[in-house]
């Protein structure tokens, strides 16, 4: 039937035509850049526009970079060697790491404190961070704050030691007496382990070593990016019970509690983070008993974790929002109690889908440790401002120096926040 | 009998007050209350004891005093012989000032930056997407004081435009880019018919307003379409610029021109100002930049095929149908975005801008030494500042609230 | 009646607080160590260097109190403060004595009750300005831009000065030192004004330092003294006697070099033996060792000796003596006598 057709009809083609490639336009690269850059003028000129910003970044940044001197004793030196021709000074940031990193008391052979507990960190975060991790990995979350603590400070190991005692002491009582009460397991539990760490206040003053094995570190001694790790790491986990804390007592149908609650996080929500600062510097003396003074990067420690908390309690109560009604009511129909139903049902949904929202405030907050420089703490930017930027050697480094701190705090941030898209992904359970 | 039977309503025992709901949270509230009024009474104390054994005092009356310093950013009248109250006040108006004029810039910046994240053109998209990381990433105060550098140690002295071959010149005659900050033309006006220009100017845009309105109220009676641009272009440009010309060009420009030391006339801008300003706003703007892309994301796709099939052309859809449902997604973190601003415009003390927290919270704090005070006041007024913002997010969250059947 | 014995609890708990930290010279001996406040960082009078070490003019005198007290210069915690915190830590007690340039005025020393120990720099607030501004004197300045550093008394004075001689300015408010030369420098401000000691200070650390003038005029005075908390006698007397022992040892020509000697046996002066310790009981009487005083001296040298070393005329802050000369050589140094 068919080759009939094909031979009767002259002007129908008998054979296949080899395939020829699309047209120039319509394939490959040519293609990409017509639909992605040049689809229409505006889009074209658009294109042509940020072409021209990205050659005039390039163009400036890369030769300064290319140029850069690394092995110089001071700035003069370096023009020296530069001779006029455009490049940085990178040599300050070879001179001056160790002040960048650590502050310019840190004692210099105890950098691998610091360091390792730095390492050990991401050890502690992963089983918080990825929920796949064995669930045992969890005890070293647990051990990880005294370890840091003894590795960053030194000292006897008796006092963090002890003071995982009274956790502990304080938990076995609460694991006792929850069955009956969570109020009496929870009071219980807290009573317990200052109990425990007022006795083991004296013991410690009693056994510890004249030469621990870890030397002691003043806290003013800390400073520079560490100061800014420590101080964000430190206030934000602090900051996640109490913020916990404030949204459930937001929530409360307790009026007292509710108003308490309310009033101290919009106080602090209301006014700037420098302000609670300045109130650490130079207000907050006053209203401690006569003659205690405490470090002042303890006060800031204060300040800054009632600050995160007031932030990680809003996104709390966002996420206690976001749960079904149905959930509440469910818990009730079981005959939990608020404690149970807070414990077993609402908090771990809740702040399963409040994560993202703490990893931002965590960012914001690591960021706003720069803030402490304002109040004369030599934290990274504090260190280049002040003791780096009015040395002799360094006087006028400004580019090298900033740069430096940009890089290390947009490693950090951009980090954090990739894992908190890539968290916000996998959460998002719903199929939309 | 009776006693079998009655529920034992009477026989109060004390173990009731934990164990028995009805009690319960009464007794936590008192628990709490009683802990708050302790915790209070004792840092009351310690104040007390602390400001007797040093011989201090608490009292306002510093604020009367003569400040003593100078400012150089007044728009109130100021010299060092005003107050300390009057120096606040002047850097209050600083605050809102920066505030203000980073809010808008940022929106501005924002704006497009979510917006052509969002577009077809894929370097602009990765440009974008590198400045919203590149600045969301790095504190607001190393940009403030980057700038801050940038625009000390590149920008040409004012010494730099003297001379028989200046090595710097003004823009178009009129501007002078210096590092001390740019001067610029400033208009005066000249008596009362300078004024009626500028009420002109301000009767002409309201009647911008009541024109469009007046032809929506048209377009939804009677379906007739009014002209909306060329009115409004036309409302805006002619009257105003028929009385200036009738009244004689009662507004002039100040143009700034160097005498001795400085540029003097003109409106100053000055380097704090900016780099404070451009700092706020291009960081916050990449925040913005983030919202502004998310509320376009939320609307779903269905919303413009749904208006594209009743015959809308697209720049109807994205008026009538996107816009109005992103708003309501878009406004709320950026009215937060405002607060942070406002908040974060306190780091003007790196630079050396005269807002409220460099002279209230610094130098009457360090002249007074009236620490407790000054920092009282200076947390009360950013704290009525955000609440006053946060009320009206409250008013418009309200007002846009989805009405649910 | 529970919450009356609460507070009642509490207020017996602050007082007895409060009686424990009354002496300063007792806790720093049981501390054992001196927390003494200085600058954040200016070259000559405290500075860390690269080895996180404190030196300068200021230190000097924070050692020697160490000395003097504990015997020990190097047993001193130092506190950075800016000018906004230094007077805060100090009357909370986060510091024990403040050494950081700070200006003895009436309100400071009344009415934010400190006690101003001594003087240990003469000082006087000046402009530096660049040699092509053609700038011989600061009655010139009309409409200059002009750095200040804040939080000090400078720009009360600068307020004061160009209001008495009826001429504009423009302030330029910095917070540090550092940023003051980086805004001096790039010619964001015509003047830096700051108190003279610093601006010579200033100027060593630039890199032309002769392109630069110090202008005659000095428009303020500025006595520059140690200072600690007001009510504490016993310690303000530790603190202020041992400044006075660096100047007299000075004048009495004991220095680092021959202070051991002198010290081994009573000598024929009987007021470098009383100084020193080995004639009477000066140091009882100030509840320290009998030597304080030759430690004090021996752990920097005497007043000359630490001017000299930090801010002396063969550094490269270049100050000369002058107001700060012993009073023999017609400076103000005149320190009352060890008796």
């Amino acid at each position: 039937m068919s080759d009939t057709h094909s031979h009767s009809v002259a002007f129908v083609r008998t054979e296949t035509l080899p395939q020829l490639p699309p047209p120039a336009s319509e394939a490959g690269v040519v293609k990409w850049m017509r639909e992605n850059l040049f689809s229409s003028v505006p889009n074209s000129i658009l294109t042509l526009v940020s072409l021209y910003v990205i050659y005039q970044l390039v163009t400036g940044a890369f030769p300064w970079m290319a140029n850069g001197i690394w092995n110089t004793n001071s700035l003069a030196e370096c023009r020296e060697i530069l001779d006029g021709a455009t490049g940085a000074c990178f040599s300050v940031l070879t001179e001056r790491w160790n002040q960048l990193l650590f502050g310019f008391s840190y004692p210099s052979e105890f950098y691998w404190r610091p360091g390792l507990a730095f390492l050990l960190l991401f050890v502690a975060a992963a089983p918080v961070m990825f929920f796949d991790l064995p669930r045992k990995l969890l005890l070293f979350t647990a051990v990880y704050p005294f370890l840091a603590y003894w590795l960053v400070w030194g000292g006897t190991i008796y006092t963090p030691l002890f003071a995982l005692l009274g956790i502990v002491i304080g938990y076995l009582v609460y694991a006792r007496f929850v069955k009956d009460s969570f109020a009496m397991g929870f009071f219980g539990g807290v009573i317990a382990a200052f109990i425990a760490w007022f006795i083991g206040g004296y013991i410690v003053g009693a056994i510890a070593p004249a030469e621990p094995f870890l030397e002691a570190v003043q806290s003013r001694d800390m400073g520079g990016f560490m100061l800014n790790m420590t101080l964000g790491v430190v206030c934000v986990s602090l900051s996640l019970p109490l913020g916990i804390v404030l949204a459930l007592g937001r929530q409360s149908d307790m009026p007292i509690i509710k108003w308490i609650c309310v009033i101290f996080i919009e106080f602090i929500r209301g006014v700037p983070l420098i302000t609670l600062l300045f109130v650490a510097n130079v207000v907050l003396a006053y209203f401690l008993p006569p003659g205690t003074t405490f470090d002042l990067i303890l006060r800031v420690i204060i300040m800054i974790t009632m600050f995160s908390a007031a932030y990680i309690a809003e996104v709390i109560r966002g996420g206690l929002a976001a749960l079904p009604k149905g959930q509440y009511e469910a818990a009730d129909s079981l005959g939990l109690d608020y404690a149970q139903a807070m414990r077993l049902i609402i908090l771990p949904q809740a702040l399963k889908i409040s994560i993202p929202g703490i990893v931002n405030v965590a960012v914001g907050l690591f960021k706003d440790t720069t803030l402490v420089s304002v109040i004369s703490m030599f934290d990274l930017v504090g260190m280049i401002r002040g003791p780096i930027l009015s040395s002799t050697d360094w006087n006028g480094v400004y580019w090298e120096l900033f740069m430096a701190a940009s890089v290390l705090f947009f490693v950090v941030c951009y980090g954090i926040s990739q894992y908190s898209q890539w968290l916000e992904r996998r959460l998002a359970t719903d199929h939309r | 009998m009776t006693s079998v039977t009655d529920p034992p309503q009477g026989s109060f025992r004390l173990s009731m007050l934990i164990n028995d709901t009805r009690y319960r949270s009464y007794t936590f509230q008192f628990i709490a209350l009683v802990l708050l009024i302790g915790f209070m009474a004792y840092l009351g104390i310690n104040l007390v004891s602390n400001l007797a054994a040093q011989g201090l005092n608490i009292s306002f009356g510093f604020l009367g005093d003569a400040a003593g310093y100078d400012i150089n950013q007044t728009v109130v009248e100021y010299d060092s012989q005003s107050s300390h109250l009057r120096a606040a006040v002047v850097g209050i108006i600083n605050t809102l000032i920066v505030a203000f004029l980073a809010c808008v810039t940022a929106t501005i910046f924002g704006v497009i930056a979510g917006v052509l994240r969002l577009s077809n053109n894929w370097v602009v998209r990765k440009l974008m997407a590198f400045y919203v990381e590149i600045f969301r990433n790095i504190p607001v105060l190393i940009w403030i004081i980057i700038i801050f550098s940038i625009m000390t140690v590149s920008m040409p002295a004012p010494r730099d435009f003297r001379g028989e071959d200046p090595s710097a010149s003004m823009l178009f005659e009129s501007f002078a880019f210096t590092n001390r900050g740019v001067y610029s033309p400033a208009p005066v006006i000249d008596g009362a018919s300078g004024w009626i220009v500028i009420g002109v100017f301000i009767a002409s845009i309201i009647g911008i307003f009541a024109y469009r309105r007046y032809a929506t109220k048209k377009l939804y009676d009677t379906g007739q379409l009014l002209p909306m641009l060329w009115p409004s272009v036309a409302l805006f440009f002619v009257p105003v610029t028929l009385v200036y010309f009738i009244l004689g060009r009662p507004i002039t420009l100040d143009y700034p021109s160097l005498q001795g030391f400085n540029f003097q006339g003109g409106l100053h801008l000055r380097g704090s100002l900016i780099a404070l300003w451009f700092a706020l706003a291009i960081y916050t703007g990449a925040f913005i930049a983030e919202n502004v892309r998310a509320g376009i994301l939320a609307i779903s796709k269905g919303q413009t095929e749904a208006a594209a099939s009743l015959g809308l052309r697209p720049g109807r859809i994205m008026n009538l149908v996107i816009l109005p449902q992103a708003l309501r997604v878009i406004i709320p973190p950026l009215i937060s975005q405002y607060l942070n601003i406002t908040k974060n415009s306190s780091l003007a003390i790196a630079v050396g801008y005269m807002d409220v927290t460099s002279t209230l919270g610094g130098i009457t704090l360090n002249q007074t030494g009236r620490a407790i005070e000054c920092i009282l006041l200076l947390m009360l007024f950013y704290l009525t500042i955000s609440l006053l913002i946060s009320a009206v997010m409250n008013v418009y969250n309200n007002s846009v609230k989805l009405r649910e059947r | 009646m529970k919450k009356t014995a609460f507070y009642g609890a509490l207020t017996v708990a602050g007082f007895a607080a409060s009686m424990a930290s009354a002496a300063t010279l007792d806790d720093v001996k049981e501390r054992g160590t001196l927390n003494c406040g200085v600058t954040t960082g200016l070259i000559g009078f405290a500075s860390p260097d690269a080895n996180g070490v404190w030196d300068g003019f200021d230190v000097g005198v924070c050692r020697a109190v160490a000395a003097a007290v504990l015997g020990d210069p190097n047993a001193v915690e130092f506190v950075p403060t800016t000018g906004k915190t230094r007077f805060t830590a100090l009357a909370s007690g986060e510091i024990d004595m403040l050494a950081r340039n700070t200006t003895w005025t009436f309100s400071r020393d009344v009415d934010l009750k400190f006690e101003f120990v001594g003087i240990n720099y003469y000082d006087g607030q000046g402009f530096i300005a660049p040699r092509d501004l053609g700038v011989s004197s600061a009655k010139e300045l009309d409409g200059a831009t002009v750095c200040i550093q804040t939080g000090t008394t400078t720009e009360l004075n600068l307020a004061d000065y160009f209001r008495a001689n009826n001429i504009s300015y423009e302030p330029v408010p910095i917070e540090t030192n550092a940023e003051g030369q980086q805004q001096y420098l790039a010619g964001a401000c015509d003047v830096y004004t700051t108190d003279a000691s610093g601006l010579a200070a200033t100027r060593a650390a630039f890199e032309n330092p002769q392109d630069h003038i110090i202008l005659p005029e000095i428009i303020s005075k500025e006595p520059l003294g140690p200072l600690v908390r007001h009510g504490d006698n016993d310690w303000g007397d530790v603190v202020r006697w041992t400044l006075n022992a660096l100047i007299a040892a000075e004048e009495l020509g004991v220095t680092s070099a021959n202070i051991e000697e002198l010290a081994a046996a009573p000598t024929g002066n009987p007021e470098v033996n009383r100084l020193l310790g080995t004639e009477g009981e000066l140091g009882a009487m100030l509840g320290l060792e009998a030597d304080w005083a030759k430690n004090a001296i021996a752990a920097g040298g005497n007043y000359g000796e630490l001017f000299e070393k930090n801010i002396g005329e063969n550094t490269p802050i270049g100050l000369a003596r002058g107001l700060n000369a012993q009073w023999t050589d017609g400076g103000l140094l005149y320190t009352p006598p060890f008796r």
